[in-house]
This record gives C-alpha cells, structure tokens and sequence, in this order.
C-alpha cells in the first residue's frame, strides 16, 4: 500500500524524475485516477476492515432512520402499510404527502404547548442535577471518614433500573397511601395531591428525574476535580485567595471539559427521557407533563390506528430540534476557547 | 436522540416489511375435515384480573382434557396493556397469541386492520343464536363475525351496606341523591360517599348517558359529544369532586378505587362483575353479605351505563386456527360460561345459560342480567376503540380544574371529528 501511494504522488506531482524521462505522452492524463478511485486504492485495506461496522450501522441505524424520515413524508398509518398476516394479505394504500405533517403539526398549538414544557423540564432537570451532582462532588472530593460508602450510596439511584426506582417513587408520591402524605398528614398538614395536580405533577417528575440524573453528574464531576492538581488550590491558598474564589477560579474553569459535555449530554437524555415521565404519570393528569417524545409514543402505539407517518414526523423534529442545541451549545464553546 | 426516532422507525420499518413466513404452512398441526384428531399449540391470551386468573387458566387448561394433543399455553395479559401488545405483535408477524380475549371495543378495532380471522362458517361460531343479541353484535364488522361473545357486563353501584345503614342513607338513585347521601356518610362514618374513576374514560360513560348524551350517533354520522349533555357530564363529574361527595385519581384510579372501597373508606363505587371477586377479598367484605349493587346513579335525563364485556377472537395468522377454533368453541360453550358464572359470578353471553339454577339463583346474575339488558350499546366501529382517549385527556383537565366542562365538551367533540372523517 505505501508503495502504491508513493508512486501515486510521484506521478501526480509530476516529479522532475519523471519528466527527465521525456514521458510527455498524451494519455497521460486519463491514465490519473479520480479522486475517489484513488483514496480507494490507497485505503482499501482499511476500507475493508471498517466495512462491516459500517454495514452493520447502516443497517441498524441508518435504515430505520431513513424508513422514518420517509415515513414523515407520507400518510402511513397502522390501517394502510402493507402487511400479511395469516392468509391476509393487505397491500400498502399509504401515499407521498409531501411536507403535510409538518406543517399540521407546527401549525397546531399542541407541539408549541408541548415543547414549551419539554424546554422548561430539560433545562430545570439539568440545572438542578449539574448543582446538586457538583455540590456532592465537591464535598466528595476531600478525604474523610466513611467516603467510600457515602461515595457508593450516592450511586446508588444510577445502579437501580429506572423503572424499579420510578415505580417506588410512585408509591411514595400516591396521594392515599403514599408515604409522603403520609409524613404530611402526621405533621398536622394537608395532602398535596402530588400526581394529580398539574402543577404537583410538574415538579414530581423533575424531582424524580433529578434523583435519577445526579450520580452520573456526581461522578463525572469527581473524575473532573481530581484531575486538577492539588498544588493550584495551595498556590491560592498561599495567596489568600476564600474558599469561594478558589471555587469560582480554580475548580469551575478546571471542570470546564468535563462539564461542558455532561451538560450536553445531559440535555440530550433529558430531553428525551421517556421512563420517567410514562411510568411516573404517563403523561398525565391530562397531557400536563407529557414531553415531545412521550406525545411521538402516544400516536404511535396508543392511538388507534397508530400513525405512523405524524409520529415520524415528530421524531425528524425532535432529532433536528437537539441537532440544532448540539450545534449552538459547541460553537458557543469554541468562541470561548473551548477545544471540545 | 437517535433512539428515539430509531426506535419508532424500527418499528415502523418491522411492521411495514412483515415478512410473508407467517401464513403457509400449518406446522404440522390441525386437521383435514376427515375429523382427525387436533393436535399442536393454542397460545391463548386472557386478560382477566389478578382475581379471576386462576380460575380462567384452570378453564382453559380443561380443553387438554377433551383434546389431549392440544397443547394450551396459557398467558395471563394484563388489561391495560392487552391492546398494545397484541397490535405489536400482529404487526410485527411474532409472538401473537392464536386465541385472545379481546374487550368488545377491540373487536371492530383489530379486525379492520385485518388483525382477525373471520369465523363465519367455522366451528368456533357454535350455536351462534343462542348468544345474546346485543353480545353479538359486538362481534360483527362490515357483515363477517371476527369473534365470539364470552362475556357481557356493565357498569352498577357497588355499595358497602354497613356504612349506608350506620350512616342512616338510603342507595342513591340519582346524582343529587348521591350528594346528600355522600354528605351523610361523611358526617357519621368519617367515610368518603364515592369513588369516581377520574383516570377511565369508560367510566365517563354513565355520566354521560345518565345527561341524555352519547359518544357520537352513528346512524347519522354526527358526534354528539359535545352536545349540551356532554358539557353536563362534565360537569357533574366535577361537581361530585369538588363538593368532596367523591374522590378521584388522575393515575392508579383501578388499585385506589379498589383499595378504598374494600377497607372502607369509600362508601360506594361504580364498577362491573369483574370487580365483585376481588371485592369480597376486601377486609370489609369478609360477609360477602355486605356488597349492595344497584342501578348507576342516574342523572337529569335518566339511569344509563355501557354495554361492555369479552369476545374471544382468532388471530388471522395463527398456524393453528383448526385447534383454535376449537379452543374458541369450547371457552364459549354453555359449560365453560356456567363455570364461570359459578365461580367469578360473570355474566353469560348463552340465554341457555340463565337457564341452569345455579346461574339464575347467583345473586348477582339476578341483579346484572336486568341492568345488561337495559345497557346502552356502544357504536361497534372500528374508531370505537379511539373514542376513549380524547375523554381520558378532558376528564383528567376537568377534574385539575385547567379546563372548564364546556371547553372539554368542545375539546373532545374536535378530536373526534379528526379522528372519524366523515362524521359532522
């Protein structure tokens, strides 16, 4: 392979050795491979190698993603796609419909309303989980009696699956029974009907979604402050500097790589985070914590028929929605100086 | 990100490419008309209650016993999540069940997506005048019969007689009566009057036709929800809650509404046969004795509740529809339903059954087969299914107060004239 590229530069680059040689012919210039033919030639092997990784994506992600954004185009529902079951076999009736989806969809005030609260969940989740998860990390990070097991328990909400822990929370949460209003009731106060009230319901899932996210900010965070040496917080010490501005001009601007992608990673999962909200409230009461992605779920598995195409189409806006975050979020980065 | 739109065009795409191995062969199972005997397995999918589960595995496991080379899988589906699963499954091509019990509203729903096996003319649809006619015609859709009547129910008052008498108050019969006998039963029992469903459009129903209203006039191709009795029954819905006669849950109504009544601290509920079992399991229903059923609490037009119960239908794609027509047959037989009657006190679909004493002597039989005969019909449409969940949107609001009745009214009225194209 390194021969064939040095020949191949040799001769594109037209060497003085080679026009020594007087080889001025005229089929010189066809003989050039394109550039495609040449990057082939020249990583065929690794093109081989990568190919079944590349085959396999394809095939698991890229075709349903391509079937989806197709899907978004046209008018399937459960009722019209082609399937045969038994000795039935049904033909697909579903036509091209153009950008018909999206438009009903962004000109219905219900995605507006929805995104509205699917913003405000996010952005309260990761505020609220990125300070509470730095605050432990910080405590965290000095030595003292017991870290290891506080360190564990704190882990503890990420080692549970969801879906045990957002059931428990649910108990816990239940307006007769639950624990919660048990403790209130014995303190001489009212119930709060916690998943029943829109505004209860509202904050519920924040909090569950926050006990849920903290450990994972927790421990990046503590990976990310025991990476700043130890000698720049003595420095400053040295020079007098609080504890506060230790924090805000040693530990912050230390974290920066790190915080900076657990934020975005965090909005991502936050902004899609499906168990929480179905499992606590599925949506409900009403549609008053129903977020984009439980509503997609909602057309196409509860609704009868499903439909497919408007939930497709909801999905293409959802994936162009954080796209669009993703980008904005690492140019504002890189203007600050952020390699990332 | 992406495995959110992965997701459900993974689906999409499974469902759309549904490979064609499904029908063919017939896996070494059935029968010729010859009269061999049946062999293979019958996955049957029941979705009765915790309480009635045994009781229905023990059922259908009897079939073994009259065709012993049938195999029958029994999987206990839970109600909620019936629906969904099975529509996965069917159109994913894997893992459906041949047989499932399939709620009267499911029936139309399944069969126009070509989900069901049309039974006219095999021997699952036995003795097929003798079912009820009203049971029955939950099973048709555009002239071919998708399923078998297994059975019927509606919704009643369900009271705890001990708290009515201590607190003095006669069953109520109408929404108003309710209100003063609920207001009563706080004062001298400490207990809540009702338990009102707040999270089951189903039970919006007895509200609505109790106000005069219904779902949609299927005749006349109009949606009539939205009409002055659909405002109505929002409205008393929400009357009920706020003047504390009722409490309601906008999740988990099933388990609460079932706990609270059992251990007492609700006095009435309404709710259907399939409830009585696990009632009398209540520590307050030790003496079944206790348990009082009355007529729905009627409103300003009348009493009025749902017509509602269990089909049992053939999956289009099972390999094995000789045994399951068989395994039809036989849940649905005279026997089977007897059974049931006598250990779950459910309602039979057969009039030949009312017949046997033990059936007609039930005490709620004597009380619910009265009720079932008078219950309204729901329109048997395909979309009937689909009418539920914009009320389950607009109760929920309602009762949160977010929405008055009149909006709702006029919310859910919207979305059914998106979701039935040609209705006005």
């Amino acid at each position: 392979m390194a021969v064939e590229t040095g020949q191949s530069v040799t001769k594109a680059a037209g060497t003085p050795g080679a026009r020594g040689r007087g080889h001025r012919t005229d089929h010189k210039t066809p003989k050039t491979p394109g550039r495609l033919r040449r990057a082939l030639a020249t990583h065929w092997y690794a093109w081989s190698m990568v190919a079944p990784v590349v085959i396999v994506i394809g095939v698991i992600i890229g075709y349903p993603l391509g079937r989806g954004v197709w899907l978004s185009f046209t008018d399937a529902d459960e009722a019209n796609v082609e399937r045969t079951i038994g000795v039935n076999h049904i033909p697909a009736t579903y036509e091209y419909v153009g950008l018909d989806n999206y438009r009903a969809i962004l000109g219905d005030g219900l995605f507006w309303d929805r995104l509205g609260w699917t913003v405000l969940w996010t952005v309260s989740c990761v505020a609220l989980s990125f300070a509470i998860g730095l605050a432990l990390a910080v405590m965290l990070n000095r030595a003292f009696k017991g870290r290891t097991l506080y360190r564990t328990a704190l882990i503890l909400p990420w080692a549970v699956p969801a879906f045990v822990s957002v059931f428990t929370w649910r108990l816990l949460f239940n307006e007769r029974s639950g624990l919660f209003n048990e403790l209130l009731t014995g303190a001489g106060l009212g119930r709060i009907s916690w998943l029943n009230d829109p505004a209860w319901a509202k904050i519920s899932v924040i909090t569950v979604n926050v006990w849920v996210g903290v450990p994972f900010m927790l421990i990046a965070l503590l990976g990310g402050l025991q990476s700043i040496p130890a000698e720049l917080y003595e420095a400053a010490e040295m020079d007098g500097a609080s504890p506060w501005q230790r924090f805000r001009h040693i530990t912050l601007p230390g974290l920066r790589s790190v915080s900076s992608t657990v934020i975005l990673l965090s909005t991502i999962w936050t902004f899609n985070m499906f168990p929480v909200i179905f499992l606590l409230t599925r949506g409900g009461p009403g549609d008053a914590t129903e977020i984009l992605v439980t509503y997609a779920y909602r057309l196409s598995f509860v609704i009868s028929p499903r439909d497919y195409s408007t939930s497709a189409a909801w999905g293409v806006l959802i994936l162009l929605l954080l796209a669009l975050v993703t980008a904005a979020y690492r140019r504002a980065l890189r203007k600050q100086g952020d390699t990332w | 990100m992406r495995r959110g739109i992965a997701a459900t065009a993974l689906f999409a795409a499974v469902a759309m490419t549904a490979s064609a191995c499904g029908g063919g062969d017939n896996g070494g199972s059935g029968t010729d008309a010859g009269g061999t005997e049946l062999s293979g397995t019958v996955t049957f999918w029941d979705t009765s209650n915790e309480a009635e589960k045994a009781t229905y595995q023990a059922l259908a496991e009897g079939f073994e016993k009259e065709h012993p080379k049938v195999d029958v899988k029994y999987v206990n589906v839970p109600f909620g999540e019936a629906n969904a699963k099975f529509k996965n499954a069917a159109g994913g091509n894997s893992g459906a069940p041949d047989v499932m019990r399939t709620e009267v509203a499911w029936v139309a729903d399944f069969a126009s997506i070509g989900y069901l096996a049309p039974l006219d003319g095999t021997p699952a649809l036995d003795d097929g005048s003798d079912h009820l006619p009203q049971a029955a015609a939950s099973t048709r859709y555009e002239g071919k019969t998708y399923a078998v009547p297994q059975v019927i129910d509606t919704l009643a008052l369900f009271y705890n007689k001990e708290l009515l008498t201590k607190a003095g108050v006669e069953v109520p019969g109408s929404v108003a009566e309710l209100k003063t006998a609920a207001a009563e039963i706080t004062e001298k029992t400490g207990a809540t009057g009702l338990y009102l469903r707040g999270d089951d459009p189903y039970w919006f129903l007895p509200y609505l036709y109790g106000e005069g209203g219904d779902l949609v006039d299927e005749k006349n191709k109009t949606v009539t929800v939205d009409d002055e009795a659909g405002v109505r029954a929002y409205r008393v819905i929400k009357d009920l809650v706020d003047s504390k006669a009722a409490i309601t849950d906008a999740s988990d109504g099933w388990n609460n509404m079932q706990n609270a009544f059992k251990s007492g601290k609700v006095a009435m509920m309404v709710n259907g046969p399939w409830a009585i079992e696990d009632v009398k399991a209540g520590a307050r229903f030790k003496d079944a004795g206790n348990l009082g059923v009355a007529p729905v609490p009627a409103g300003s037009a009348g009493q009025g509740s749902p017509q509602g119960g269990w089909n049992l239908s053939v999956y289009a794609g099972s390999k094995n529809l000789d045994a399951s027509y068989a395994f039809v047959k036989y849940m649905s037989s005279a026997k089977v339903q007897q059974q049931t009657t006598e250990k779950l006190s459910l309602l039979p679909t057969r009039t030949s059954v009312y017949e046997v004493p033990s059936v007609a002597d039930n005490e709620m039989v004597k009380f619910f087969k009265p009720a079932v005969d008078k219950a309204v019909e729901r329109p048997w449409i395909a979309e009937g299914n689909a009418l539920f969940e914009p009320i389950r949107l607009q109760m929920a609001n309602v009762l949160s107060g977010e929405t008055s009745p009149d909006e709702a009214a006029a919310n859910t009225g919207d979305a059914y004239r998106k979701l039935l194209k040609d209705y006005k």
